[in-house]
C-alpha cells in the first residue's frame, strides 16, 4: 500500500477475477481453518461459522453506528415473507435473545401485508399463504399485525399528513434515552419484576393479548370483503403499465404500514431492503423522476412522515448473503408471487433496472456496492425554492417535499399542468366521475365553503397539482383517478379547500407593505 | 464414457415457478462421452425440466444473473462455476434473488 510510486512504474499483475478462483483446497479467509462455503465480495471465501458472525456483526453495526433506535422504543418490522425481511426479523429475534452478547433493547412488532389480491392469487392461495404466514408469526414471540391491502379502502385521510415530531435524534438525546432506560431497568429489577424487553409488565400483557386474539381488530382484521377486493382489483386493472402498477402498490403498502405504525404507536418501521435491492431502487427511481428524493427512498433512515421513521438495517447485506444465510441457517420465509412474477425483462422500469444491475454485477462485482455507496452520500436538502421546512407543501402520495416549481411554466411539465387546468370542468368531471360529496362530510364546518364545493368538478387537476413530478408521471397511467381509495381523494379535496380558504382570507387582508403581508401569511 | 449420475436438483426463491412449482427434482443424468459439468447440466435442465420462459432462467450458457447456484450447500464460485464436474449424489440448488422470483 505504501509503495505507491512503484505501483505506478510497473502495475503488478493483480489477482483479477478471471484468474483461478479460490479452489476447493482453499480455507476460510477469516479463521484459516474451516471449509469455505460462500464467496462474498470478490474472492473472500468464508466458512459457515465465520459467515454467520460476519452477517450478524453487519446487522448490529448498522444499528449501532446510526444510533437511531432508542432503547425501549417500539419498532415495527415490515415483513413481506421474502428473504431479506425474513432475515431481518430473525436477526432481531437473535439480537433480543438472552444469550446474545449485546442485546438489542427495542420492542419489536411485526406487520405483514397480504397483497394477494393484486398479485393474481386466488382466495384459496391467499388462505394457504396466510396460514403459512401465521404459523411463522406464531413461532416468533413478537406481537404481530396481519393486514390485507384491501384495507386501504378504509384508511383515514390523515394518513397522508405529515406529523412533525420534536424529538431530535441527536447524540445527546440518544445518550439520555439510554441512561433513563438503564435506570428504569434497575428500578424494575429492584422491584423484582421480571422484565423481558423493557416494557412495564402491564404493557407487555397488553401486547400479548393483541397478538393472540385472532379476532381482534389489531392483529387480523378479518378477511376483506368481496367488494373491497373487487375495488382493489379494478383499480389495479385500470393501470396501464406495470411500472405504474408497481409504484402504486408500493405507495399503498407504505401508507398501510404507516397507518398500522401510527395506530399502535410504533415510532420506527424497519424494512428489509438489501443493498442489492437498494442499488436497483436507486437506478429505478432516477429513471422514474424521483431523483430529488433518492436520499429518502434509499438512505438508512427516512423521516418523511415525521412521527414514524423508516429505517433500513439490512442495507449492508447483499441479496446473495441473505440467500446464503437463510439457506445455511434455515430462516423460514414465505414465497408469494409479486405483480411482476414471470414478467419479461422489459415489462417495467423496475424489471429492466433489476436485470441491468444484475448483469453488470455479474461482470463487475463491485457494481452494487458502488451504486449503493453513492446512495449513502446523498443529502436530504430540498431544492432552494421549496425549502420551506417541514411545513412546506408535500406530495399527496409519496409525502416528499414537493419538487414542482409552479412558476416554471416554460418546461414541458409546466405546459402539461397548465393544459390540465384549462380543460373545461365538465369534461373533467365526466372523466373523473368523482361523486360530488357535500364538503361538510369531508371535514369542513357547517356552511363551510359554498365556493369550494362549486369547484369540485376540478378534482382530477386538484389531485395532480398536489403531486410531485414522479407521482404525476405515474398517475398519467391511470385513465381515471376515481378507483383510487377514498382517503386519497378526500385528503386532496381537503387540501385544496384549505388552499381556497387561505386564498379567500388573503383577499380581506389589508396589505400595507410586502413585508407585513408575509408575516400575516406565516 | 461417464457413467449415469443421480443428482438432486432443487429450485428456490421463486425459480420453482418455471418448473411447475416443484422445488425438488431427483434426476438421473444419462451416461455420455464427456463428464457431466454444470454447463451440460443446464442444457439438460432446459431440455427436460424447464416448463416455460427459458429466458427467465438461462441466459447464454449460464444461469440468468441474479440466480445463485449452490453445489452441496456451497457457493459455486468456489467450485469452478460452470466447469464444476458433477459427482454422483450431488445436490444442486438454484435460488432466484430476483424480485417476484
Amino acid at each position: 500500500m505504501c509503495q505507491v510510486g512503484e505501483d505506478y512504474v510497473d502495475p503488478p499483475p493483480r489477482e483479477c477475477p478471471p484468474a483461478p478462483r479460490p479452489g476447493r483446497g482453499q480455507k476460510c479467509v477469516k479463521c484459516k481453518e474451516g471449509k469455505p462455503v460462500v464467496a462474498v465480495r470478490a474472492g473472500d471465501a468464508f466458512c459457515r461459522d465465520c459467515f454467520k458472525a460476519f452477517y450478524i456483526h453487519k446487522f448490529r453495526a448498522m444499528l449501532g453506528k446510526n444510533r437511531l433506535i432508542f432503547p425501549g422504543e417500539k419498532v415495527l418490522l415490515a415483513w413481506s415473507g421474502g428473504p431479506s425481511s425474513s432475515s431481518m426479523v430473525w436477526q432481531v429475534l437473535e439480537g433480543l435473545s438472552q444469550h446474545s452478547a449485546k442485546r438489542l433493547r427495542f420492542v419489536p412488532g411485526v406487520v405483514y401485508v397480504d397483497e394477494g389480491a393484486v398479485c393474481g392469487q386466488s382466495l384459496e392461495d391467499r388462505a394457504k399463504t396466510l396460514a403459512e404466514v401465521q404459523q411463522i408469526l406464531c413461532s416468533i414471540s413478537f406481537p404481530w399485525h396481519v393486514v390485507s391491502l384491501e384495507e386501504v379502502f378504509s384508511l383515514p385521510p390523515s394518513v397522508l399528513r405529515y406529523c412533525p415530531q420534536d424529538l431530535a435524534g441527536t447524540e445527546g438525546a440518544y445518550k439520555a434515552a439510554v441512561d433513563s432506560f438503564l435506570q428504569q431497568q434497575h428500578a424494575l429489577r429492584a422491584e423484582g419484576a421480571k422484565d423481558v424487553c423493557g416494557l412495564a409488565p402491564g404493557e407487555e400483557e397488553r401486547c400479548w393479548r393483541q397478538s393472540q386474539d385472532p379476532h381482534g381488530p389489531l392483529s387480523l382484521a378479518g378477511s376483506p370483503t368481496a367488494a373491497q377486493t373487487e375495488a382493489l382489483c379494478r383499480l389495479f386493472e385500470s393501470v396501464r403499465t406495470l411500472t405504474a402498477k408497481e409504484e402504486l402498490l408500493q405507495m399503498l403498502r407504505s401508507h398501510l404500514i404507516l397507518h398500522v405504525a401510527r395506530a399502535h404507536s410504533y415510532s420506527k418501521v424497519m424494512t428489509g431492503d438489501s443493498c442489492t435491492r437498494l442499488a436497483i431502487k436507486l437506478m429505478t427511481n432516477l429513471a422514474l423522476g424521483r431523483g430529488a428524493f433518492l436520499a429518502w427512498d434509499t438512505g438508512f433512515s427516512d423521516e418523511r412522515y415525521g412521527d414514524v421513521v423508516v429505517v433500513r438495517p439490512m442495507r449492508d447485506h447483499t441479496l446473495k448473503e441473505v440467500a446464503f444465510y437463510n439457506r445455511l441457517f434455515a430462516v423460514p420465509s414465505v414465497f408469494t408471487p409479486a405483480v411482476d412474477t414471470k414478467a419479461p425483462e422489459k415489462a417495467s422500469i423496475h424489471r429492466l433496472m433489476e436485470a441491468f444491475v444484475h448483469r453488470l454485477q455479474a461482470q463487475f462485482p463491485s457494481t452494487v456496492s458502488t451504486v449503493y455507496r453513492t446512495s449513502e452520500k446523498l443529502a436530504k436538502a430540498p431544492r432552494e425554492s421549496c425549502a420551506e421546512g417541514p411545513q412546506g407543501p408535500r406530495c399527496l402520495l409519496c409525502l416528499c417535499t414537493l419538487d414542482i416549481d409552479a412558476a416554471d411554466s416554460a418546461t414541458a411539465f409546466g405546459v402539461q399542468t397548465s393544459a390540465l387546468s384549462q380543460m373545461p370542468p365538465s369534461t373533467l368531471q365526466a372523466e373523473a366521475g368523482i361523486p360530488t360529496t357535500p364538503c361538510s362530510a369531508v371535514g369542513g364546518g357547517p356552511g363551510c365553503c359554498g365556493k369550494a364545493c362549486g369547484r369540485e368538478g376540478d378534482s382530477q387537476p386538484q389531485v395532480i397539482k398536489q403531486l410531485c413530478y414522479s407521482c404525476r408521471a405515474n398517475m398519467k397511467d391511470l385513465p381515471s383517478l376515481d378507483p383510487l381509495p377514498p382517503y386519497i381523494l378526500a385528503e386532496a379535496q381537503l387540501r385544496s379547500q384549505r388552499a381556497w380558504v387561505m386564498q379567500d382570507i388573503q383577499e380581506y387582508l389589508i396589505k400595507d407593505s410586502a413585508d407585513e403581508a408575509e408575516t400575516t401569511e406565516s | 464414457m461417464a457413467a449415469p449420475l443421480s443428482v438432486e436438483v432443487e429450485f428456490g426463491g421463486g425459480a420453482e415457478l418455471l418448473f411447475d412449482g416443484i422445488k425438488k427434482h431427483q434426476v438421473t443424468l444419462p451416461g455420455q462421452e464427456e463428464p457431466w459439468d454444470i454447463r451440460s447440466l443446464l442444457i439438460w435442465i432446459k431440455k427436460n425440466l424447464l416448463k416455460e420462459r427459458p429466458e427467465l432462467f438461462i441466459q447464454g450458457d449460464s444461469v440468468r444473473p441474479g440466480i445463485l447456484v449452490l453445489i452441496n450447500d456451497a457457493d459455486w464460485e468456489l467450485l469452478g462455476e460452470l466447469d464444476y464436474q458433477l459427482q454422483d449424489q450431488d445436490s444442486i440448488l438454484f435460488i432466484s434473488t430476483l424480485h417476484g422470483g
